[in-house]
């Protein structure tokens, strides 16, 4: 996989809501080459501190542009949001080894596939959803709570069907993401038949997904996020337990299979 | 006018010449091959692996790193296929590249294990000089061998025996006195001294009331120590008359200049390749500028060259 170290300008940066952002990018080679469930490495300042690039996901592809979503979390967002149109971001990219859907064709029509995100974790699989759109995937998206719903008119555009879930009830199930999942694998025919289920958000969650997919009988793919010091493959920092011994997020993931993580 | 000519980067270490003088630092660059897409290997003075042990190791209970202010703090525990293992998958890469090859070596338990390491590495020609690694503070031990003179000058003595091949031993900074044990490496026949390994540090994530990295204890790189480093690498050179291969927090021409002034030979940049693969490569041609511009017609004339404030 090629990956690039180059300025990117800023072709627009806007404030969705409250601390969430969509930045796009002019990086033509990251845009060819770019997989969905793969990242961009942001060097956000050339100070000193924060030291480290920062690890965002792709959310979107189209043309020689790419665009993150990315929510205002520490010091290295706060300085990202701060950044303006027109002004360069230092990246390095595209990253990571990316959501596997080859063999989701046309004909699988009638065999759904199931993105499941929590949080800021619809931000990769957006980019995913575009890519199997014709399957016509099924997303249920969980929060804490109704303003922290995110991306699910990206969804619907794509025409996925959405299903809404909230810790407090206020927008659609009330309860988590991983429970709306086992309630639709056992009420929804088609759903249960389903031959994927693509994941992304906080650990507690791609756990759930990964028991809830193995008790069900269908393959997992979970995108892990993990404190990265290079993003590359080099330092070996971002290793997690798999059943072959340590594995590095940024390389030999940020996709991992359910069945292959030990947790 | 006559044109002033390139000034001459290249530097001795025992019997190694090197093309010019910026490595990159052991466990920051992997096997070389991750950053072949983001620079042109072939330029660097020289390629320090990550290190290798006698057996495959699985390195450190995650989560390894976590940053700190202008630093790092690192546990990876020597992670590595061992050596049959980079020998076979890792060194035909290496070889490839044509530039000195340096290859980092650790004993997990037993200083013995540094012989095994070193007879195979002997008889392998891509391999330019043998770094001998008694400094990793993510072994959880209670001693280094670095931290003690009279092992330092037994191991590299005994190691001495062994190759002719340039020997670099790496050292720790957390003892009393480097210069100590770098005179104890000078004194058993080490070809030059490598130094700065990592500082043992901690971090503790307040709202989990935990530390950030699972082995609780690492060793912190990048800008942050540089200071110290400078100031070991200036306190050996006024010691010994080996050459120092000056590392820690370099991340710029600058940083870099400051290693050479205080006395190193030769630099290793580590940290900076994770934030900029292309720091080494822009150091290098840096080093040319500033010794243009100095009237400095030779990088081994800047060695020590510090003066009075």
């Amino acid at each position: 996989m090629k990956n690039f170290q180059l300025k990117a300008k800023i072709l627009s940066q806007t404030e969705i809501k409250d601390n969430y952002w969509y930045c796009e990018l002019s990086a033509p080679q990251v845009a060819k080459n770019a997989l969905s469930g793969q990242f961009i490495n942001i060097r956000v300042s050339d100070n000193l501190d924060p030291l480290l690039r920062r690890p965002i996901s792709i959310h979107r592809v189209s043309g020689a542009k790419i665009k993150i979503f990315y929510e205002v979390v520490g010091k290295a967002t706060e300085i990202l949001a701060q950044k303006k149109k027109g002004e360069y971001l230092d990246i390095i990219g595209p990253l990571g080894n990316g959501f596997e859907y080859s063999r989701i064709t046309k004909k699988s029509y009638k065999r759904k596939n199931i993105l499941v995100a929590g949080g800021m974790g619809v931000a990769p699989l957006v980019f995913l959803a575009e890519k199997i759109k014709f399957n016509k995937p099924l997303v249920l998206i969980g929060a804490r709570e109704k303003e922290q719903i995110l991306c699910s008119q990206e969804f619907k555009a794509l025409g996925c069907k959405v299903i809404i879930a909230t810790d407090d009830g206020s927008l659609g199930f009330k309860g988590k993401v991983t429970e709306l999942l086992k309630e639709v694998l056992s009420l929804n025919q088609q759903a249960s038949k389903a031959e994927n289920i693509y994941a992304c958000g906080p650990q507690p969650m791609l756990k759930a997904v990964a028991q809830i997919s193995c008790a069900n009988n269908i393959a997992s793919q979970l995108s892990l996020e993990r404190h990265m010091a290079c993003g590359f493959g080099a330092c070996l920092g971002c290793v997690v337990a798999t059943k072959s011994g340590y594995k590095r997020v940024c390389k030999d993931g940020p996709v991992f299979s359910g069945k292959e993580l030990t947790w | 006018m006559v044109k002033q000519a390139k000034p001459n980067l290249s530097v001795n270490i025992g019997n190694l010449v090197l093309h010019n003088p910026v490595m990159v630092a052991s466990g920051t660059f992997g096997y070389a091959e991750e950053f072949k897409e983001l620079m042109d290997l072939k330029k660097l003075g020289a390629i320090v692996t990550k290190t290798i042990t006698i057996k495959p190791r699985p390195g450190n209970l995650p989560p390894r790193t976590c940053e700190t202010p202008a630093g790092m703090l690192n546990s990876i525990g020597l992670e590595n296929p061992g050596i049959g293992r980079f020998i076979k998958e890792k060194l035909p890469f290496l070889k490839k590249l044509g530039i000195p090859v340096i290859v980092s070596i650790a004993a997990e338990d037993n200083p013995e294990e540094f012989s095994v390491l070193v007879r195979q590495l002997d008889k392998i020609n891509t391999v330019s000089a043998i770094e001998l690694n008694i400094s990793c503070p993510n072994l959880q031990k209670d001693r280094l061998i670095s931290q003690d003179a009279k092992e330092t000058f037994a191991l590299v003595g005994a190691i001495r025996k062994l190759t002719k091949k340039c020997l670099i031993t790496k050292l720790s900074p957390n003892v009393t006195s480097v210069p100590e044990i770098a005179l104890a490496a000078q004194e058993a026949g080490s070809d030059a001294i490598a130094l700065i390994n990592t500082l043992t540090g901690m971090s503790i994530d307040v709202h989990k009331r935990a530390p950030k990295i699972g082995s609780w204890v690492g060793g912190l790189s990048g800008p942050a120590i540089r200071p110290v480093a400078v100031r070991m690498v200036w306190e050996v050179y006024n010691k010994i008359n080996i050459p120092i291969i000056g590392m820690g927090g370099i991340m710029d021409i600058e940083s870099a200049l400051e290693f050479f002034i205080a006395g190193a030979t030769a630099v290793g940049v580590g940290t900076a390749n994770f934030i900029n693969p292309r720091a080494s490569l822009e150091i290098i041609s840096g080093l040319e500028k500033y010794c243009h511009k100095n009237k400095i017609n030779s990088i081994k004339k800047l060695t020590g060259l510090l003066l009075r404030c």
